[in-house]
């Protein structure tokens, strides 16, 4: 008996669980509050090496942070709801080590060599002082990448149905494809800044070209490998071959055309981040080269993880769109 | 008004199937491998006709080119009088996989037809009352991998109904269902067909179940298949599976496919 216990402890776990009518807060969670309290004394308390603004202000953010952590601990003893972000004590804990690290490390000892690791406090600064250029570079990326992207996801959707429905159009478009498509759309870059009027418009056109291809492929994959019992089924029953493609074809490929779409963003936005720094005035792939330029590095790393932010936004919506037009497909990758 | 369901058992009469002298051959990794040899029957209106024969004999395709969906290498083939030369809602076909769209619910599913036609907006009661009829009333809105696999056969028996047939084609509908459902669904198909009147072709590798269901059993030569006996099956429904006669039918049918020893 003791053996089958010990062998399955996630078993007894379950069992206690169902035991306690109100869950209690985690224990950790108050642990992270703390920790983020003690990095706050740490930045406050603790006189600065290096020349550095907004020290209070991290600090006042860390130790708010830490606040509102306990807070949310002791109130879940009464509102089980509140202490939700328990699962995430074990990240709060090592974020809050790892910002104490880094501070201890930039401004309090300076021990790192400037300007390329700049202190949280130049980081933060970079946001509270040069927000509005951010904004901007940040809302012409988001406009640049989505003029090409839904261009090139858009054309690469139909001409994919093309090429996997019409042998004809296969024969003209399939060389061509083979051809040019797995050519990156950067080795375009000198043809495209010469060929179209305006910078604009030649990156539109690199980032609707790096789209274009796997999403051309995956959903032609998609059309040719459609079950032609599918097919017989509908013609039995009175289907058109408008109702063929539209109705048949197109639902059965969705999963293979996401996954063009998905490979698709991902070339889109190493595609887009080159050109703007080639060729725009305000985006966030200039703002890096900008900020190399003054060798503001501060400025490159938050300038980083607003790009981060935004690709990994882009990518959680298109798979929210992808799990509510393929709901009735089981056992999905969660994102 | 009559009700809907009286409107359904009137206008699906049956049809006359004519299968006249019809062969059939595949090229296959360049070699020819006939499958059907100067096939010629007739399936009168409302009847139930078996198609028994060994697995791959050519029965399947004889089915596929009844449906319109290939034409036959030589022969004829006729509806009504009328010449098989594509697929027509009149005449739906039901394969051995309910082949259903898996990103279409239920319902929809069973509202292919109607939709495919455009004829939608007037057949909405039609499909609520087929899915009723075959007993998925409270299924409508669940997606096809949720369902067993009796259930999946039976809206694709459903979608097939839809379009009131006059000629069912069954491709082994039962095939691949678990030994129970079989049963069940055995003796629900046989009583749509007595209450609707369409003329039925089914395509089986089961003497039992062919003898259990249809008036008449004909019964398939090794590939190429050829007519190699027409059983008349005259027992009253429901039948009984241990009816003197059909014990006897189904020794001759076993003995016909060269398998008299086993029983």
């Amino acid at each position: 008996m003791s053996a089958i216990v010990s062998v399955n402890p996630a078993a007894t776990q379950g069992i206690a669980a169902l035991d306690d009518d109100v869950p209690r807060p985690r224990k950790l969670l108050a642990v992270a509050g703390l920790a983020w309290l003690g990095a706050a004394a740490a930045v406050l308390a603790w006189a600065d090496t290096q020349e550095v603004a907004r020290t209070d202000l991290l600090g006042t953010l860390a130790a708010s942070l830490g606040g509102l952590l306990l807070l949310s601990w002791a109130l879940g003893w009464i509102f089980p709801a509140l202490a939700r972000p328990g699962q995430w004590a074990p990240w709060l804990i090592v974020l809050a080590t790892g910002l104490a690290a880094w501070e201890t490390a930039t401004a309090k000892l300076d021990l790192l060599p400037l300007p390329f690791f700049a202190s949280p406090q130049a980081f933060l600064e970079v946001y509270t002082d040069d927000y509005p250029r951010l904004l901007d570079c940040l809302y012409h990326s988001v406009l640049l990448l989505a003029k090409g992207y839904l261009l090139g996801a858009a054309v690469g959707f139909v001409s994919g149905v093309a090429l996997g429905w019409s042998t004809r159009i296969g024969y003209w478009v399939h060389p061509v494809l083979r051809l040019i498509g797995p050519l990156p759309a950067t080795a375009w870059i000198p043809l495209a800044f010469f060929v179209f009027p305006t910078s604009a418009s030649a990156s539109v056109f690199l980032i609707a070209l790096a789209t274009w291809f796997p999403t051309t492929v995956l959903t032609w994959s998609g059309v040719a490998s459609v079950q032609t019992a599918y097919y017989d089924v509908a013609r039995t029953l009175g289907a058109s071959q408008r109702f063929l493609v539209l109705k048949v074809a197109i639902p059965a490929a969705l999963p293979h055309v996401f996954v063009g779409l998905f490979m698709g963003l991902g070339s889109s936005f190493a595609v887009l981040v080159v050109a703007e720094m080639l060729g725009v005035k305000s985006g966030l792939g200039w703002y890096l080269q900008w900020s190399q330029g003054w060798a503001a590095y501060a400025n490159m790393y938050a300038d980083l993880f607003i790009m981060a932010l935004m690709c990994s936004t882009l990518i959680t919506l298109l798979f929210r769109l992808r799990d509510h037009l393929l709901a009735w497909q089981k056992g999905m990758v969660q994102w | 008004m009559v009700s809907a369901a009286l409107d359904l058992a009137s206008e699906a009469a049956g049809a006359t199937l004519d299968v006249q002298g019809v062969s059939h051959r595949f090229v296959l990794h360049n070699e020819i491998l006939p499958v059907l040899h100067d096939i010629t029957l007739r399936a009168e209106p409302g009847s139930f006709v078996a198609l028994l024969g060994a697995s791959g004999c050519g029965k399947s395709t004889l089915l596929r080119l009844c449906a319109g969906l290939d034409r036959p290498r030589r022969g004829r083939l006729q509806m009504d009088g009328e010449e098989i030369t594509r697929p027509h809602p009149s005449r739906v076909i039901m394969f051995q996989d309910p082949t259903l769209f898996p990103w279409r619910t239920v319902w929809d599913n069973a509202a292919l037809g109607l939709e495919a036609r455009g004829e939608l907006r007037h057949g909405r009661g039609r499909v609520d009352e087929v899915l009723s009829l075959v007993g998925l009333d409270n299924f409508r809105r669940a997606y096809p991998h949720q369902l067993s696999g009796g259930m999946a056969q039976r809206v694709s028996l459903a979608r097939a109904l839809v379009n009131d047939p006059r000629l069912l084609l069954l491709d082994e509908p039962l095939g691949k269902l678990d030994s129970l459902t079989r049963l069940t669904m055995q003796g629900e198909l046989t009583r749509l067909w007595q209450q609707r009147g369409f003329t039925v072709l089914m395509v089986t590798h089961d003497v039992e179940e062919a003898l259990l269901m249809a008036q008449r059993v004909i019964v398939f030569s090794e590939r190429p298949a050829r007519i190699r006996a027409d059983l008349r099956v005259e027992l009253p429904y429901p039948r009984r599976r241990d009816d003197p006669e059909l014990l006897r039918l189904r020794h001759e049918a076993l003995g016909l496919l060269g398998l008299e020893a086993i029983w």
